[in-house]
């Protein structure tokens, strides 16, 4: 066998978390209207203000166009085409009632949901296409007066919280996909952390899209009140399908005065076959506000699913000597696009800001770095550093940096490296001449590229994340 | 231990490898001089198996194996190590890990078990302490921003833990001033072994008054124009390379 041959091989791996759970669901009818709207906020038992707010939320989008700025293609998506609420029938009211398929379901991904068999110092919440089906941990939190339940029932249990906060970060006018998600959104959690509360433990939330040709829409909003200290992951699958569905969230984080938020993700949604057939268009919002002086919001992610990816997490540096950081691995195989990057910026005094970026390139994957650091005229003092690093393997892919960078005032300074390499041949032979398979090779070359950012991850996703990376690249070298 | 017959080699259709032959024994420390440009690293890649060259002539064989047919790692497995004229850098790559991944790889194919992390770092220390390399080294990325010196320091060090039959050291004086000669001269010596080959590439004399051959050849143009002992280096110290070339030349 060839070399290229093997390398083939290895591209052809399955994708481990395709599989379809066959349990009874309840879908909407395909199609988006004001009605399907409405049939989404009874289902969820919502008042009337968030009805109206997602009534709002579907004129204005009618209104908008598909941003066409980001370098993907995609064919044109038709909304009326999928179902935008699917949920398994008989909601459960407690963990020993969730549907046992959907345990197990949980547990093949590696999220026994079942507290006494979970991940130590891990409170999960489980969303199951549109539905929360479980949240572990929840009466130990309790105690804490930590708050982590789906959205819709702290819409039920907390409709102050949010009523407050729901698109105080990311209008609903924000971005196309912004409102969209603000019609029709599902499930997702929410967390609040009471003042000076440290919490206990990590917190995630995992995504599964199950049922198919319907889109999830999730919702996430956490709130960190003054000196709190919460991180959060959330890790994400779907079953292989060769049709595309359509994954478009919203996530708002708030940091109040001396508040800080780890927010991790490891996406790792289908990314479509070798052929770039099938796959997740993930057109994703992400934003936190650091509100008050010395708060810190930190997003990490690993993204190596999805067909597309369209994603700027970014951070607004309200507060003064609040402090941004964006550490990003992204991976596009095959004919996976992904047009990723964040954005930073600096309204308070002594603001700073970090930016890290990875990204690796195989087969015919496209990437783009997009970023914008913009240091406000009242942002004196502050301090932007970009680091943005690109790891080509092989001659068919391509990898672009764009960054914008605007500074208002003479007393901050802005830093930008970028660098572009190709996976040496030379370092593979190195490698290879110590006795390690190509493959191996490939996985220490890249995991020490990526090293910077993995390290942020909480402890137990790191050897996840490493292991997601191996099995997204194996062998693709040429 | 190590046959090569009348190996021709060429790269990018350019022939550099014109029908070498050499064989050395279990336990025979052999050099390579020649000028720059002979072909010496070509030798050390075509025996490591390097991709990039073609094999126009002739075999190797290797402990009763031909070796030209063998994937890099699958030579490496079988106990062919070289130490690189130009070690290569892998930034984020802990030493340590990347030594420990090697090693197991080969224990691996062997049918051994893996040592464990602790099992490892005992050998690593003893090994470090054997060429006098320092422990920060260990702990750092794979010869990123290692001096010239350092970075060959690390390739015998590697050398000594993966303990191979075969070691080729590519121009592994060069870049190092007298001391750090001595010191690594003194860690190749300590792997003599009788069942450990050497073939020594080296462009000067002065690193074969640390580890003395028992044979030395003369390559050049890809051909080896005289064999003979370690009093051949010294001659060719004194006259240069000037007599080969112009034979080979003819
Ligand atoms: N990949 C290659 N393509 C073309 N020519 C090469 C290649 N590698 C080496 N050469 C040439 O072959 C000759 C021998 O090179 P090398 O083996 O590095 O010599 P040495 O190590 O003895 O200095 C040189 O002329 C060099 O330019
Ligand atoms: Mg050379």
């Amino acid at each position: 066998m060839t070399s290229t041959e093997q390398i083939q091989e290895r591209l052809e791996q399955e994708y481990e978390a395709g599989f379809v759970t066959d349990v009874e669901q309840e879908f909407a009818p395909p199609g988006l209207s004001e009605d399907i709207i409405r049939f989404i906020s009874d289902k969820k038992n919502e008042p009337e203000w968030l009805l109206d707010y997602r009534l709002k939320s579907y004129r204005q989008w009618l209104k908008m166009e598909t941003p066409e700025w980001a370098k993907v293609k995609f064919p044109e998506i038709d909304y009326q085409a999928s179902s935008y609420y699917a949920a398994p029938k008989e909601g459960p009211k407690s963990l020993d009632e969730v549907d046992p398929e959907i345990l197990e379901t949980f547990e093949k991904l590696g999220i026994p949901l079942h507290e006494r068999a979970a991940l130590a110092g891990v409170a999960v919440d489980a969303v199951f296409d549109s539905v929360s089906v479980a949240t572990t941990f929840k009466g130990k939190l309790g105690e804490m007066g930590v708050i982590f339940c789906s959205f819709s029932e702290a819409v039920v249990e907390h409709p102050e919280l949010i009523k407050k906060y729901l698109g105080s970060v990311v209008p609903s006018t924000d971005n196309f996909f912004a409102a969209l998600n603000a019609a029709v959104f599902t499930d997702g959690s929410f967390v609040y952390i009471p003042k000076g509360v440290r919490c206990p433990m990590e917190l995630s939330t995992y995504f599964r899209i199950n049922a198919a040709n319907t889109g999830q829409f999730e919702r996430t909003l956490i709130i960190a009140d003054e000196g709190s200290h919460v991180s959060y992951l959330e890790g994400c699958t779907a079953p292989m399908r060769d049709e595309n569905q359509l994954h478009a969230a919203v996530v708002e984080l708030v940091a109040h005065k001396d508040a800080e938020i780890k927010y991790s993700t490891v996406q790792n949604w289908y990314p479509g076959n070798k052929d770039g057939l099938g796959g997740i268009f993930n057109f994703v919002t992400k934003r936190g506000i650091c509100e008050g002086a010395n708060s810190k919001i930190s997003w990490t992610q690993v993204e190596t699913g999805s067909a597309i990816t369209w994603k700027y997490p970014s951070c607004i540096l309200k507060g003064d000597n609040s402090v941004g950081e964006f550490f990003s691995v992204a991976i596009s195989n095959n004919y996976q696009q992904a047009d990723t990057g964040t954005k930073m910026i600096h309204l308070g005094k002594n603001t700073r800001s970090t930016i890290i970026s990875k990204g690796i390139t195989a087969g015919h994957g496209q990437q783009t770095y997009r970023g914008q650091v913009r240091i406000g005229k009242n942002a004196s003092g502050s301090r932007n550093y970009t680091q943005c690093d690109s790891l080509l393997l092989g001659d068919s892919c391509g990898a672009h940096t764009i960054p914008y960078i605007e500074v208002k005032n003479r007393s901050s300074t802005v830093e930008h490296e970028a660098t572009t390499s190709k996976i040496g041949e030379d370092q593979l032979f190195y490698c290879r001449q110590r006795g390690l398979s190509e493959e191996d090779a490939v996985n220490l070359i890249v995991n020490g590229f990526c090293k910077q950012v993995l390290k942020q991850l909480p402890m137990e996703f790191a050897v996840e994340a490493q292991k997601l990376l191996e099995v997204s690249l194996e062998g693709a070298v040429g | 231990m190590l046959s090569i017959r009348n190996l021709h080699a060429s790269a990018d259709g350019k022939s550099i490898l014109k029908g070498i032959n050499l064989e050395i024994a279990a336990g025979e420390i052999h050099a390579i001089m020649g000028p720059n440009g002979s072909g010496k690293s070509t030798l050390s890649h075509v025996l490591a198996g390097r991709d990039g060259y073609e094999i126009t002539e002739g075999e190797v064989i290797f402990d009763g194996e031909s070796l030209l047919e063998k994937k890099p790692e699958a030579r490496a497995q079988a106990g062919v190590f070289l130490a690189f004229q130009y070690p290569v850098e892998l930034p984020g790559v802990n030493n340590v890990y990347f030594l420990k991944a090697a090693l197991n790889a080969i224990r691996k194919s062997r049918g051994e078990d893996p040592l464990d992390a602790m099992d490892f770092m005992k050998l690593a220390r003893e090994k470090a302490k054997l060429v006098e390399m320092d422990g920060d080294l260990l702990k750092r990325s794979v010869n990123t921003g290692f001096s010239g010196g350092e970075k060959k320091r690390n390739e015998i060090f590697q050398m000594a833990v993966l303990e191979p039959k075969l070691c080729i050291l590519d121009e592994t004086d060069s870049g190092l001033d007298i001391d750090a000669l001595a010191t690594v001269s003194k860690g190749v010596n300590a792997l003599r072994d009788p069942g450990r080959s050497m073939l020594i590439i080296t462009h000067y004399q002065r690193l074969l008054d640390y580890i003395v051959p028992d044979v030395v050849h003369v390559l050049v143009d890809g051909k080896i124009a005289k064999t003979g002992t370690k009093e051949l280096a010294k001659e060719l110290e004194a006259n240069g390379y000037a007599e080969f070339q112009g034979k080979s030349a003819s």
